[in-house]
């Protein structure tokens, strides 16, 4: 059968569909994609269900190859360094990967996910209902844990589209990182009105110790005007909780399903990631919107992800270097004309 | 003012989840009105509600605004939320075996000391007690149990102890609790339960309900093993009870 076959992959790098809905009452945790609209994204190019299962790619990268025959893939993972055979690639990438052929993923400057969506099917079997990765509770994808060289992902209804790699046109995707638009609560009133104003203007910079369950934000610590400890109420995601220490945690994919800390905000759900795109480092504010505001936005997505993933030919705008060593010198700089 | 005449509080959590609070504390009164709120939505539940969420004092609705407007949800609650005071539904009662004995009850030593009570008052009073299950998370079905005796409501650790292994019934901060996952925790751990409240390769992964009830029937060791046994080869070992409400 048709497989991607890992011949590398760093530390978060898993399978993640559209996440394990319907089971939190349970404290089963959801998952799904860190930025959901990218992943989207990549199953819209690849002709997928929008929930679909897809690689979802960390910054320590993945190298694969295709067994058994080419394999139609959709790449998008702005900012990172993406080539196949050593030739550069757009980060942002459709096409047909042939056996024999290495394709590789690094991390670049900027962007802390990307998404590799096949044409056709990872038939990998759901768990409780879902092939999202969750690590913590060895739940979905390859036995509940993140992809490691040798594994193998079958690739079932494999269809192929262009041989020749095709540069992925979304600029939904070009997301301004610095605001990020939140609606207050639930547990605002915990909070007085000038450190709502103090948590809303920042900045705060981004902690790089997060992963797939929190983003942790560094600044100058807010206050409780009615204490840090509540009575557990459930999470949802892109909860912002403020501990004790002020400093406020952005719970994400991976949270738990309750928790016992005020909410001060909550992410929008267009903007979880934005924010999940933001490495250790970056510097953030927020925004808040109304939660009409906010489905509006909502509404604007869906209707962007209703049409067809625009894509243009491949035009080598960077010369690698396997690309300057074929070239021959046709003449002297003396020789040039306009 | 009682707490069933009062009106719960909408609070927003982001545009696609609705807290509905009924109360700020851990109290059974509390807890029926929002078991009784997710029984009523849970039988005819309106298009576009995604998930329900029950905790001690609110039910978190998941709901997808793109289908289901937050006013027409809104409405609906405050709606239900009037009539909705009690469970209208049958109560289930379950009976858990319970092996309170080494190598199971780790903490019941410990227990004892910051009690005052004999190891075996431990698992006479945890096992006379019926429970009530307010709510899961923190870790897949992980169960938060209401009704613990007073005289056991030791305060959590200060620091977490070694990791536990699956299905330990354990006691912290007032409350009782069964950890299906092993992990490292602040409760006390004084017995496990060979029912697997959880098993996600199992169809239903689980069988316990928020509301539920539970009571621990102790067993020795080698009737844990036993009992062990006949749960991995799919046979249930916990008891199912049904009454009226």
């Amino acid at each position: 059968m048709t497989a991607l076959r890992v011949e590398a992959a760093g530390p978060g790098v898993t399978l993640q569909d559209g996440g394990r809905h319907g089971y939190l009452r349970y404290g089963i945790t959801a998952a799904g994609p860190m930025d959901p609209l990218m992943h989207a994204t990549a199953n819209r190019a690849a002709g997928n269900p929008l929930d679909a299962t897809a690689v979802e790619i960390s910054t320590g990268g993945v190298t694969l190859a295709a067994e058994g025959g080419a394999i139609g893939i959709a790449l998008i993972a702005p900012g990172f360094r993406i080539a196949l055979d050593g030739a550069a690639l757009p980060d942002a990438v459709a096409l047909a990967l042939e056996p024999g052929r290495t394709l590789v993923v690094r991390a670049g400057e900027t962007g802390a996910w990307g998404y590799l969506a096949v044409n056709g099917r990872i038939a990998v079997a759901p768990v409780i209902g879902s092939t999202a990765t969750h690590t913590r509770s060895g739940l979905g994808g390859l036995d509940g844990r993140g992809l490691a060289a040798g594994d193998r992902l079958p690739v079932a209804e494999a269809r192929l589209g262009a041989v020749a790699p095709h540069r992925l046109i979304a600029p939904w995707l070009d997301r301004d990182p610095r605001v990020i638009r939140v609606v207050l609560g639930p547990q605002d009133d915990y909070f007085a009105a000038d450190q709502i104003a103090a948590f809303l203007a920042g900045p705060w910079t981004v902690s790089p110790r997060g992963d797939r369950m929190a983003c942790f934000l560094d600044g100058t610590p807010l206050t409780h005007a009615r204490g840090h400890d509540i009575v557990s109420d459930g999470v949802a995601m892109g909860a912002i909780q403020v501990p004790g220490n002020g400093l406020p945690i952005v719970l994400m994919a991976d949270r738990q399903s309750t928790g016992g800390y005020p909410k001060i905000a909550t992410v929008i759900g267009p903007d979880f990631g934005r924010l999940a795109q933001a490495r250790g480092g970056a510097r953030i504010a927020f925004r808040q919107v109304s939660v009409a505001e906010a489905v509006a936005a909502r509404r604007a997505e869906r209707d962007v992800l209703s049409e067809p993933v625009a894509r243009e030919p491949v035009v080598r705008t960077e010369f690698a270097s396997d690309f300057l060593l074929g070239l021959n010198l046709v003449g002297g700089v003396a020789d040039g004309r306009v | 003012m009682i707490a069933s005449a009062d009106e719960p509080r909408l609070l927003d959590a982001g545009e696609a989840a609705l807290v509905v609070e009924f109360g700020s504390t851990v109290d059974p009164a509390i807890s029926d009105r929002v078991l009784a709120l997710d029984d009523a939505l849970g039988a005819d539940p309106p298009e576009g509600l995604r998930e329900r969420v029950p905790t001690y004092r609110s039910l978190m609705l998941h709901y997808d605004p793109l289908v289901l407007d937050r006013a027409v949800l809104a409405e609906r609650v405050r709606t239900l939320a009037k009539g909705a005071t009690r469970r209208a539904a049958a109560t289930t009662l379950w009976t858990l075996p319970c092996c309170y004995d080494a190598p199971h009850g780790e903490d019941v030593a410990q227990v004892a000391e910051r009690t005052g009570l004999s190891p075996d008052a431990v698992v006479a009073t945890h096992a006379g007690a019926t429970y009530r299950v307010y709510m899961y998370g923190f870790a897949p079905g992980f169960a938060y149990l209401g009704g613990l005796p007073e005289v056991l409501a030791v305060p959590r650790r200060a620091s977490p102890r070694p990791p536990h292994p699956a299905n330990a019934v354990v006691i912290g901060g007032g409350l009782a609790a069964v950890a299906t996952v092993p992990m490292p925790t602040g409760w006390y751990v004084i017995g496990a339960t060979p029912a697997r409240l959880y098993a996600p390769e199992r169809d239903p992964s689980f069988f316990v309900g928020a509301g539920d009830l539970i009571r621990f029937e102790p067993v020795d060791a080698a009737t844990f093993d036993a009992l062990s046994a006949r749960e991995a080869t799919g046979e249930p070992v916990a008891r199912r009870w049904e009454s009226r409400a």
